[in-house]
């Protein structure tokens, strides 16, 4: 039996959960989140190793989940300098790379940048009928050489329909600035759209330094304890990615959080098609899942005040969560969206304390029980009973709408409920087919990074010029699976799991951009390591 | 009655223009940061009442056309539009006293701001739509008797081109394919005319509202006012009649189909509190058109459709439209000079395919009607 290892860092606690082949949870564990992250994923390892009695050796994997990302960009920490390159000209000066980032954060990068000329139009047709001009390339390149600039980020105008001028000015980096500097290309990791695809190339480049840190911490713990396995960072479609990609691409790990807790808490309940009410102390996070994965959001994302426009999870955020303080006001019950938090075993009223929260209400209504003992609901005998029953239909009123707006059809699909403060929605949602609450749902976070899959997506504008639909349909599907098997899946398991035509405003109808996604197994699973 | 614009005006615009947009008219945020690139660059930027121009100075609008879609993909110089502007100035043998916008709904409310933030001239302060619409010929310049022509076109590169069109439906026809050659997106500049034309054809201060309710729509967010109130109370005290409440609901189905350079399509919502039990169809041909419950049609174009967040009072574009959505649906009364007999032949629910004759959604609603 061969074992792998899940860890998810979350607001409050980092969870690690150890599977075995079969994905059937062997052991798991919770430690609290610490400042600086690392030192949480690495007690959290050392805990769950301690408890379990499984050969070590045979752990061949570990998947992390970590806001490492995220906190460098909002803490302004452990980023690198870096340079933004806009190949665009003669278009594309009216507004300078970072124009409307925060000063700061501006100030943390280095707010370094050039225009250089090259890119195309949205049938491929060079901006500058010489493409890149050598000389120009290289004296910028130079001028980069010789600076402070740790890191570079190079957008090309309508580098997702083209990706060559990137391509090509990455190739005079490579020679110029050594093979090993950091690149970032921003066709990779953003859509249409220029200034929200650079902005999100400009911060990937701000974090290379970031996953390297967390890498050797995360190596090193496991070196202690003689696991020699392969690390991978889930990204925020929960699929997986190597080290070596990570170190390439850790904006790609923003947001992976919410993903996993989602997936971990489907897999519970084997479905595959459905909504996740994740419903904790203070909000609650709802994702939907499509055959397995995250629905992707479909407006650009602020990330630390930045507008990008690269994947990210569609979740509604509310503020409800088993903490979230009631009020009265004028014979209106409102729930939230301030909370006591992790203080409701001492400041609720249920627990001694003298406010009033959603969790107080559900005990007082008799729909809830806690089983603590400082939780007395003789204390909540003095409640006013239409304040406990409005607050519950609020409760139940803002859930069931998040709920709804997650959807994208009528149709009535299944909701999972899970988290500490799941007790608040005791009976039915509005628009769900069923109410599933899986057990165990502790550990589902740590559990989503575990079967992460490997994937691959693509965004881009086809011309169907000399073409019928379906064979631009079938090139598009052609390319999507190939990039995932090139991310390391195996080729029988690739399955497209979203496919999106999009229509374009004030164009020819012989254009069309598709959307589309595919994700596989991780290759070379169980079979060769078993005879180690 | 001249004042100045800065940074703060220019994101109100973006709000209000998003409203007149009636969920189309390309998202103003690219142009509302060229704008502020601009103003941080070369200082505030002057808007004068149509009445500042004297009658016998010249006023060059300006204008993208194209796909929006990729304007937010190759960005501009910020130059085109200006450019444009001189060769229609070139073209006319004289300079121009000011620009102006052809569409005060959506990003094409902002780009005259870049070329006088560039040129130091002002901005009048009206346009030709009162809203935004897909085509160049639908303006009261138009209407009322202004050539499109000559028009000025520019793209990114440098491209350009001086057309001159018999009459302004051709001018659209064979500006929009230029406009396809040159990348999708043209800049351009058209309705060169006097001032005395623009008192007589321009409908007037629509960027100044759009400007005030930007800021009430900000303003009640932040104190938590009701939006609606808000844009009630200023559409009332403007050339446009009183916001009417069409519906209140959910989205439960957006259909979108791309032909012909277009986005047709259509949304359903699902009615809430007192329209519980109802459901509001709205059509759109890149902006909403026509508004029904159940069969009796409730508001109708050259009227203005716009939908707005339930809670959040902020505008939803047709592409943003999505199931799920809690929504208002708002109507609001056309100025008067849209709806004269000649500009109904232009902008009238049968040049959008509706056989059937325009009726002031004051009327359907039997509001008293406010103004004039």
């Amino acid at each position: 039996m061969i074992y792998k290892i899940g860890i998810d860092v979350g607001g409050t606690n980092t969870d690690a959960v150890i599977l075995d082949e079969n994905n059937s949870v062997v052991e798991s564990i919770k430690s609290p989140t610490t400042l600086d992250v690392e030192s949480g994923i690495v007690a959290a390892v050392e805990g769950v190793l301690k408890k379990t009695n499984i050969e070590l050796r045979n752990i061949r994997y570990v998947m992390l989940g970590t806001t490492h990302a995220t906190n460098a960009i909002i803490e302004r920490k452990n980023l690198a300098k870096i340079a933004c390159v806009r190949i665009c000209l003669p278009a594309g000066g009216s507004i300078e790379p970072m124009f409307s980032w925060d000063d700061s954060l501006k100030a943390a990068v280095g707010n370094q940048y050039y225009l250089l000329h090259g890119g195309c139009e949205f049938d491929g047709r060079p901006l500058n009928s010489e493409g890149l001009m050598k000389e120009e390339c290289v004296q910028v390149l130079n001028e980069i050489k010789h600076s402070e600039v740790e890191s570079i980020a190079i957008t090309s105008i309508f580098s997702p329909v083209l990706d060559s001028y990137e391509k090509e000015l990455e190739q005079m980096a490579k020679e110029i600035l050594g093979e090993d500097f950091p690149i970032t290309l921003s066709y990779e990791i953003g859509n249409l759209g220029l200034l929200e695809r650079e902005s999100s190339a400009a911060l990937n480049a701000s974090l290379v330094k970031v996953i390297n840190k967390v890498a050797i911490g995360l190596q090193k713990a496991l070196a202690r304890y003689g696991v020699d396995a392969e690390i991978f960072f889930t990204q925020n479609d929960g699929t997986l990615m190597s080290i070596e990609f990570a170190k390439k691409y850790p904006i790609l790990t923003i947001g992976s959080g919410p993903t996993n807790s989602i997936r971990g808490a489907a897999y519970l309940t084997g479905l595959e098609e459905c909504i996740v009410c994740d419903i904790g102390g203070t909000s609650t996070d709802i994702g939907i899942l499509i055959k397995g994965f995250p629905r992707q959001s479909s407006v650009s994302v602020e990330i630390g005040g930045v507008r990008t426009n690269f994947r990210m999870p569609d979740i509604i955020s509310i503020g409800i969560g088993g903490g979230s303080i009631v009020r009265e006001d004028n014979g209106r019950v409102t729930v939230g969206p301030d909370s006591v938090g992790y203080n409701i075993i001492k400041d609720s009223i249920a627990f001694g304390g003298d406010t009033l929260t959603a969790t107080d209400c559900l005990l007082a209504a008799g729909l809830a029980k806690i089983n603590h003992p400082n939780c007395d609901v003789a204390r909540l005998a003095s409640i006013k009973p239409e304040v406990i029953e409005n607050a519950i239909s609020f409760i139940q009123d803002k859930v069931s709408v998040a709920v709804d707006r997650i959807k994208t059809k009528k149709e009535e699909i299944p909701v999972v409920l899970v988290g500490g403060g799941s007790i608040l929605v005791p009976g039915d949602i509005e628009g769900a087919s069923e109410v599933v609450r899986p057990q165990y749902s502790g550990c589902a976070n740590a559990l989503g990074a575990a079967i992460a899959q490997v994937s691959g997506d693509l965004d881009k504008i086809f011309s169907t010029e000399g073409k019928s639909r379906e064979e631009v349909i079938k090139e598009a599907k052609d390319q999507v699976v190939q990039k995932t098997i090139d991310a390391g899946a195996d080729p029988t398991t690739v399955e497209i799991i979203e496919f999106e035509e999009v229509p374009i405003a004030y164009l020819p109808s012989n254009v069309i951009r598709i959307k589309t996604k595919a994700a596989g197994k991780l290759l070379n699973p169980t079979l060769e390591v078993t005879n180690l | 009655m001249a004042r100045w614009i800065g940074e703060e005006d220019i994101e109100d615009l973006s709000i209000g223009a998003a409203l007149f947009g009636t969920g189309g008219g390309g998202d103003p945020y690219l142009g509302k940061l060229m704008v502020q690139k601009a103003i941080r660059k070369y200082g505030p930027i002057k808007l004068i009442d149509p009445s500042e121009v004297p009658d016998d100075e010249l006023v060059i609008p300006t204008a993208m056309m194209g796909a929006p879609t990729i304007m937010v993909e190759k960005i501009p110089n910020g130059d085109e539009a200006l450019k444009s502007l001189r060769l229609v100035e070139k073209e006319l043998g004289k300079k121009a006293f000011a620009t102006m916008p052809v569409e005060c709904g959506g990003l094409n409310s902002t780009i005259p701001f870049v070329v006088a933030a560039y040129t130091g001239l002002p901005v009048v302060d009206g346009d030709g739509m009162g809203r935004a619409f897909p085509e160049l010929q639908m303006e009261t310049f138009n209407v009322y008797g202004v050539s499109g022509t000559p028009m000025g076109l520019y793209n990114e590169r440098g491209d350009h081109c001086m057309l001159n069109a018999l009459d302004n439906a051709m001018l659209e026809h064979i500006s929009r394919g230029i406009a396809i050659r040159m990348g999708g997106v043209a800049h351009v500049a058209l309705y060169g005319m006097t001032g005395q034309e623009v008192k007589q054809t321009a409908i007037p201060n629509t960027i100044s509202l759009c400007m005030k309710i930007g800021r009430a729509i900000r303003e009640a967010n932040q104190s938590k006012l009701d939006v609606i109130q808000t844009i009630k109370e200023t559409t009332k005290d403007s050339i446009y009649g009183e916001a009417i409440v069409l519906f209140k609901g959910k989205v439960i189905d957006v259909e979108r189909r791309s032909t012909d350079g277009f986005v047709r399509g259509k949304a359903v919502v699902e009615g809430l509190d007192e329209y519980e039990n109802k459901n509001l169809l709205v059509e759109f041909q890149n902006e909403n058109l026509i508004a029904k419950i159940g069969e009796e049609t409730v508001a109708m174009v050259p009227d203005l459709i716009s939908f707005l967040d339930l809670e959040t009072g902020d505008p939803i574009t047709t592409e943003g439209l999505r199931y799920g959505y809690r929504v208002t649906c708002l109507g609001i009364p056309t100025p008067q000079i849209m709806r004269s007999e000649q500009a109904l032949k232009i902008w009238g629910p049968r040049n959008f395919g509706y056989d059937m004759p325009y009726t002031k959604i004051e009327d359907i609603h039997s509001v008293k009607e406010v103004h004039r």
